[in-house]
């Protein structure tokens, strides 16, 4: 199988951290070799934040390139956007409708673009998901990267029940249900 | 059984199965982990440290003692460390002796992109640089195994892909290490010019034997794909050049990249008809050849700066470009102090009095990006008090008053307490703020002697920041919460005006720490007269909304800061 390369972009905070551990740990338990690039340190402090998760027969390279990415998983629109160039031709992305206003947009020194979901569908096969309603109505905001877990989840090739397995062994036992829910709500929706 | 480590945490497996006993370290990104994962082993002793200079002292002790002893530090932390580490190589060990050190190219998390090898040159000690998780587990172990062969220091060099990248490592029992017999020997461990003098010997032997091996060793592996194209690489580049190139090129894997097997290059170089050396930063291992006269092409066809790619690899040596969507032309997401952070209410007084702001390296460095922009330098872990102390000194008495310094309380501890005993000795006037926020913040929360626990939590003596100040000299030492700004603002203004130097204690809790429960939300009510003023203090939390303020509730954690600031009194607590 050749290499397969996710992307998980957001904003420091989000919890993008924790969704590429659960998705590398659901891809070892298929058996593949997997390589999960993070990010650590100032860019965490409410940035622009990006993890690769890479998993094949062989995995080199632990980042993703720009054009390689067969999924990227955004956490917010601006964020798709600037990950945007890292899709590969016919790559699939999935983002999140939570918008984040950067700093340059706070002080007013520039707009955040305004139809960013539309102008992302025109450029990319796009799912668009409202993340934190989904996490709500499974019972904590909290859970929003679940619920982009499960999004993921649906657009891969790895049966649900791994997914589910993988879920099992990351969260604390007493967030489980809430976040089966949120998982599952994710997965109807991608 | 496999497991998916960081690289720093197999870095740490390593040091764990090779019965590695003390471990010393000052947290730094993108090193931190190292340490941090130490404390899963209760066969490890394992500490914070001050600063890199007194880990690598305790490491150097705890090896002369007959233990294997790690230090572990990022690529400015290896400056601190210089000093004993480069008598080190002369002292040699009694127990391996392993310095890790991750380098940042790209500076994701620093203030400079300083290339580590060069001082396992400049110090003559063996390096050894792991490609994966896998590697960065057996070099530890190989790096303890040839530390007391060669009776060396070795380091470990590390980039930040390499410790921040998880991949899957076989884990294996602890082995070895028992603690070795201690004899007094001060020819070896007494470093007088007479004893020194004996040592340089040894020392210029053991690199000799040191090359010796890095020719037979196969921690540098010749891949032969019957190619034209030659490749050397070590660490990260060599992922990316398998990645880019696969079986178009053969390669040498340098495992060792001090010394370097000065035939293995010429053999492989001569068996190939281009040869490209991949290396991120300097042209370390590309001089090398290039001394050996060796036709290679490095730097003159790459870049000095940040780090390569696979990408960058195919355009430069197969001139393929990769089809890419072009970048949008959006606004930049830099990263700010958090919604909460006590560092907001110091920056917010700072620029409202317009002050000159040496600044230091934490996340409070954050205090130079709008709309704060109050920070006017930032160098080096401690520099803020002994720049600061420089300014005043070159400009006088005026600029004196209208200048602070500002650092964080585990970076004071670092390297600040001895610029302010400068001041003091030197009759300096300026007023130092110290940020208190109860932890090493940037890092990921570490524990430091101003937090009174240790890194395994335990209670320990806590040093009194209020009374260590007082001790070298300060007669002024006030502390006060940055968030009750009207009093804040007046201390400043008191201290800055006096005719001696004086320290404020700026105290108040990180934010993210679990101890600190913010409860409720900031809202902006009817008696907003859209002054803006709220927005100077750069939250993330309150945006514009149709032109006016508004407070965001899913961003808002109700540290209450604007509420203090609003001039109108109309932002209000109401509950979450």
């Amino acid at each position: 199988m050749e290499t397969k390369s996710i992307m998980i972009v957001g904003v420091g905070g989000q919890g993008t951290l924790l969704a590429s551990r659960i998705i590398g740990n659901t891809v070892i338990a298929e058996g593949y070799d997997v390589k999960v690039s993070e990010v650590h340190g100032m860019s965490q402090r409410g940035g622009s934040v990006v993890t690769y998760v890479r998993y094949g027969e062989k995995v080199w390279s632990p980042v993703v390139d720009k054009g390689g990415a067969d999924l990227i998983l955004a956490f917010e629109p601006l964020e798709a956007m600037r990950a945007l160039p890292y899709l590969k031709k016919g790559g699939k992305l999935i983002v999140n409708t939570q918008q984040i206003d950067p700093m340059p947009v706070i002080t007013g020194a520039k707009e955040y673009p305004a139809g960013l979901c539309d102008t992302l569908k025109e450029q990319a096969d796009t799912a668009v998901i409202d993340a934190a309603s989904l996490a709500l109505e499974a019972g904590t905001i909290k859970a929003v990267n679940v619920v982009l877990i499960g999004v993921t989840a649906k657009n891969s090739a790895i049966a649900k029940e791994k997914w589910i397995e993988s879920l099992k062994t990351t969260v604390p036992p007493k967030f489980l249900d809430v976040n089966l829910k949120a998982f599952e709500l994710g997965f109807a929706a991608g | 059984m496999k497991a998916l480590l960081l690289g720093n945490a197999a870095v740490t497996r390593g040091a764990y199965e090779a019965g590695a006993r003390v471990v010393s370290s000052y947290p730094g990104t993108p090193s931190t982990e190292i340490t941090e994962e130490a404390i899963k082993y209760d066969e490890l002793y394992v500490e914070w440290a001050p600063n890199e200079k007194v880990a690598a002292e305790t490491a150097i002790g705890a090896s002369i003692s007959g233990a294997r002893a790690m230090t572990c530090c990022k690529h400015v932390g290896l400056n601190v460390m210089a000093d004993p580490v480069f008598t080190a190589s002369y002292t040699g060990v009694n127990g391996g002796l392993v310095i890790a050190v991750a380098d940042d190219p790209g500076m994701h998390s620093s203030q400079n992109e300083q290339d580590s090898r060069h001082y396992a040159k400049a110090a003559k000690i063996l390096m050894l640089e792991p490609a994966d998780s896998a590697e960065c587990k057996e070099f530890t172990k190989q790096a303890f195994e040839l530390s007391e062969r060669f009776d060396t220091p070795v380091f470990l060099r590390l980039t930040t892909r390499i410790s921040h990248s998880q991949s899957l490592v076989e884990l294996e029992e602890r082995t070895g290490g028992e603690l070795k017999d201690y004899n007094k020997d001060p020819a070896k461990y007494v470093m007088t010019p007479a004893n020194a003098i004996k040592r340089h010997v040894v020392v210029e032997e053991r690199s000799k034997a040191e090359t010796a091996f890095a020719e037979a060793t196969e921690l540098n592996t010749v891949e032969d794909n019957g190619a034209k194209l030659g490749v050397i690489a070590s660490g990260i580049t060599y992922q990316y050049a398998k990645e880019a190139l696969g079986d178009k090129a053969n390669y040498l894997k340098l495992g060792v990249v001090w010394p370097l097997p000065e035939k293995k290059i010429a053999d492989f170089a001569a068996k190939c008809e281009t040869v490209y050396v991949l290396e991120e930063l300097d042209p370390f291992i590309e001089e090398h050849c290039k001394a050996l006269s060796l036709k290679v092409i490095g730097k003159e066809a790459f870049t000095m700066l940040g780090e390569y790619s696979p990408n960058l690899i195919r355009k430069v040596i197969l001139g393929e470009a990769v089809e890419e969507t072009p970048a949008a032309d959006i606004p930049v997401r830099p990263p700010v102090m958090c919604a909460g952070c006590p560092h907001r209410g110091t920056f917010y007084v700072l620029k409202k009095l317009g002050l000159t702001v040496a600044g230091d390296i934490g996340c409070y460095t954050l205090g130079s990006a709008p709309p704060l922009s109050s920070i006017d330098t930032t160098v080096c872990m401690g520099a803020s008090v002994s720049a600061a102390h420089g300014m005043a000194k070159a400009r006088g008495e005026d600029f004196a008053k209208k200048l602070v310094s500002v650092i964080g309380d585990s970076t004071f501890i670092h390297s600040g307490i001895t610029g302010l005993i400068d001041v003091v000795y030197n009759k300096g006037i300026h007023t130092v703020i110290i940020l208190d926020n109860s932890i090493t913040g940037m890092t990921g929360h570490q524990d430091n002697p101003t937090t009174g626990k240790t890194i395994r939590g335990e209670a320990t003596k806590q040093t009194d920041l209020k009374l260590l100040c007082k001790a070298v000299g300060i007669d002024s030492v006030r502390i006060a919460d940055p968030f009750d700004v009207k009093n804040f603002e007046k201390i400043v203004k008191e201290e800055t005006a006096k005719d001696e130097p004086s320290v404020i204690i700026a105290q108040r809790p990180c934010a993210l720490l679990k101890t600190v429960k913010y409860t409720g939300r900031a809202v902006i009510t009817d008696k907003c007269r859209d002054c803006k003023v709220c927005m100077k203090a750069g939250c993330p939390a309150i945006t514009l909304r149709d032109g006016r303020p508004y407070i965001e509730p899913t961003q808002c954690n109700g540290c209450g800061l604007c509420v203090n600031i609003c001039p109108f009194g109309a932002i209000e607590k109401e509950d979450a």
